[in-house]
């Protein structure tokens, strides 16, 4: 009965109750936009950080991070890697040497970075077989190389031809050799595709002389959610061997971004929503004062304050329902199309990104749980606007309202 | 023997007590209804006249003085206490905009009788009844705003009706009215009072309806100053 009575009461001024609905939604519509837009920003921006190179969580030798010199690789005999395999939460670990060098093509000499790896556990952790887009993936103890497409355009390499490296052994003597190239890669981030040539991990480990030494473990957690939880259980039980990482401790400057950037779309979401409540508030006062005689009226044939509170506070939620649904509605396909088709960045935000390493592109996420919280908001924001009315009714004066 | 519904004792209102111009709206009152009166409230502009039957009507709490209404002393009751005894004791008939616009006749009739926690056989039953007794069974499912004023005027004093109260106050029913739904009105409610024995107590400024009543009490600033009875 109630609510029937308020469903009729938002018809009576369709207009105000469309104008209402209308900024609620396109609140709801930006909000989850927004929110979608950013998380997916995030979500890419760690997906590129984890995926393409650096994993959730790395192991280094001690010092390592600090002063990046082979001298400070750690050994990994194999009761240390197993004994990292068996700690809980552990999917995955590829063993990695890294180490600077010269490449060199007839002609052409780059710079880059050679990365010694066992390839299966390797693709285990961040899938490079899927980077592959010409020749065959690297085989285990395979004499090959793999190199990034866009070193190997630089160079005007491809498979098939050979590629002399020139780099510095552990103590500091010279460490060469000729490797086939095998297989190119591509990688999103410029920055990895302009630098990176892999090779097996016991040829590198030959070519550098580091014996057992590698310069660091990238593991992969079982729920990547609780990636900080796995990289502190690492680091107790590898307390006076290694430094364990997450790639939030490697990448400090990310986070920030992520940080500053999510505080700053509280703040955009908290004024747009500040605003729709004036809006929400300004149609309650002007429905209280229409309908002050009414309500004056119903309290003298004897309803309670507490159920014409009631309804007021119905009538408030229910436009604001109604909003956020809509929104909703309205929201899905754009958050669907973006998230299908994303924005790509532009200008120096495609030099700032492309310089960190990431693919310069702004996709959404559908998830769930934005659109709920933002309905929630919506919700909650109506139950305390939908105070005042609540409050003026309880506190009417009923003589004077019916003479009004 | 007679039965009291309505004894007021010496009854005053003071507006604006703590002020330096108090206005003593109501003075000394007695007034005794019983049941099956059909009485006019009369009296000038400012008289008191609302403000007598919102004290009468427990809309409003008198200065001092005491209102019984079947026995019981309103005055002391609490603001709950009251809304109920409202829903259950009293039919108010206001000048206008009686009807909540949003639902129809029927709805407006049966709303009473709703908040008074009635089956909904009883009051479809209780509904039909009112409406053919009002004359307007046919517009059962007109909103108000579908109605002339005289139409919304019966059926306010059909909703009035509904929670079978004591007697039905109305403050200037008439008042809005054409001549013509006027007097249908009061045909009509002269009719309830003499078929169903309803007990009416209603002001007015108009002297066509102020003639037929059967008793008229005169009210001159606040005090009344003249009973036909
Ligand atoms: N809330 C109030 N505060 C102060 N004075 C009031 C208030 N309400 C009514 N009055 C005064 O009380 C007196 C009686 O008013 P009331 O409305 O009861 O008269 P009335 O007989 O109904 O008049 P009318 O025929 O014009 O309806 C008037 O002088 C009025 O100005
Ligand atoms: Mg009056």
């Amino acid at each position: 009965m109630l609510f029937r009575l308020a469903w009729r009461n938002l018809w009576r001024n369709k207009n105000r109750t469309f104008i209402t609905m209308a900024s609620i939604s396109s609140a709801v519509l930006l909000s989850v936009t927004l929110v979608s837009l950013q998380r997916g920003i995030f979500d890419n921006l760690i997906r590129n950080v984890v995926s393409f190179y650096t994993g959730y969580v790395q192991v280094h030798g001690k010092g390592y991070w600090k002063d990046q010199t082979l001298e400070n690789c750690l050994p990994l005999t194999d009761s240390l890697l197993r004994s990292v395999q068996n700690i809980p939460g552990v999917a995955g670990v590829a063993p990695r040497l890294e180490a600077f060098s010269l490449a060199s093509y007839g002609e052409a000499t780059k710079g880059c970075m050679v990365v010694g790896i066992d390839p299966e556990s390797e693709n285990g952790v961040t899938h490079l077989k899927d980077k592959l887009i010409s020749g065959d993936y690297l085989a285990r103890g395979g004499s090959g190389l793999m190199v990034a497409e866009g070193l190997a355009n630089t160079m005007g390499v491809r498979t098939g031809d050979t590629l002399v490296l020139l780099g510095q052994s552990m103590y500091g003597s010279t460490a060469a050799g000729k490797f086939v190239i095998t297989g190119i890669l591509r990688f999103g981030a410029p920055d990895l595709n302009q630098r990176l040539i892999y090779l097996d991990i016991g040829v590198a480990r030959l070519m550098f002389d580091t014996g057992e030494g590698v310069t660091s473990l990238v593991v992969s957690p079982a729920n990547e959610s609780e990636f900080r939880a796995l990289a502190a259980r690492l680091q107790s039980s590898l307390t006076d061997v290694a430094d364990v990482m997450t790639w939030e401790e490697k990448m400090p400057d990310i986070v920030q971004h992520i940080e500053t950037d999510t505080a700053s779309m509280y703040i955009i979401s908290g004024v747009l929503y500040l605003l729709i409540s004036f809006g929400i508030f300004s149609t309650l006062l002007m429905m209280l004062a229409e309908r002050r005689r009414e309500f004056g009226m119903l309290v003298a044939l004897g309803m309670k304050r507490g159920i014409l509170a009631r309804l007021a506070v119905i009538e408030s939620v229910l436009v604001a329902f109604l909003g956020a649904i809509t929104g909703i509605l309205i929201s899905f396909p754009v958050v669907w199309y973006l998230e299908k088709h994303p924005i790509k960045a532009w200008g120096a935000l495609r030099e700032t990104f492309e310089r960190l390493g990431f693919e310069a592109i702004f996709p959404t996420v559908l998830q769930a749980d934005i659109f709920i919280s933002q309905t929630a908001i919506v919700l909650t924001l109506a139950l305390i606007l939908a105070v005042y009315p609540a409050w003026h009714i309880l506190r009417l004066n009923t003589v004077q309202a019916i003479r009004s | 023997m007679e039965k009291v519904v309505l004894d007021a004792h010496n009854v005053s209102k003071t507006y604006n007590e703590e002020s330096a111009v108090p206005v003593q709206a109501v003075n000394n009152v007695h007034l005794h209804i019983t049941e099956g009166e059909f009485t006019a409230l009369v009296g000038p502009s400012g008289s008191g006249k609302t403000t007598l039957l919102n004290l009468l009507g427990g809309l409003d709490r008198p200065t001092s003085g005491q209102i019984i209404v079947g026995g019981v002393d309103i005055t002391g009751l609490k603001e709950n206490e009251l809304i109920n005894f409202r829903l259950h004791n009293i039919g108010f008939v206001f000048q206008s905009f009686n009807l909540i616009p949003v639902l129809t006749a029927r709805e407006n009739i049966e709303f009473i009788m709703l908040l008074q926690g009635a089956s909904k056989t009883d009051r479809e039953k209780r509904v039909n009844e009112l409406l053919n007794a009002i004359g307007m069974p046919d517009k059962a499912d007109a909103r108000p705003g579908e109605l002339s004023g005289g139409q919304q005027q019966r059926v306010a004093v059909a909703r009035a009706l509904a929670s079978k109260p004591k007697f039905i106050l109305a403050d200037e029913p008439t008042a809005n009215l054409d001549s013509a739904s006027a007097n249908n009105l009061l045909d009509m409610m002269i009719r309830l009072n003499q078929e169903e024995n309803i007990t009416f107590l209603f002001s007015t400024h108009d002297q066509r309806v102020i003639d037929r009543a059967r008793r008229v009490v005169r009210l001159v600033d606040g005090k009344i100053s003249e009973d036909s009875q």
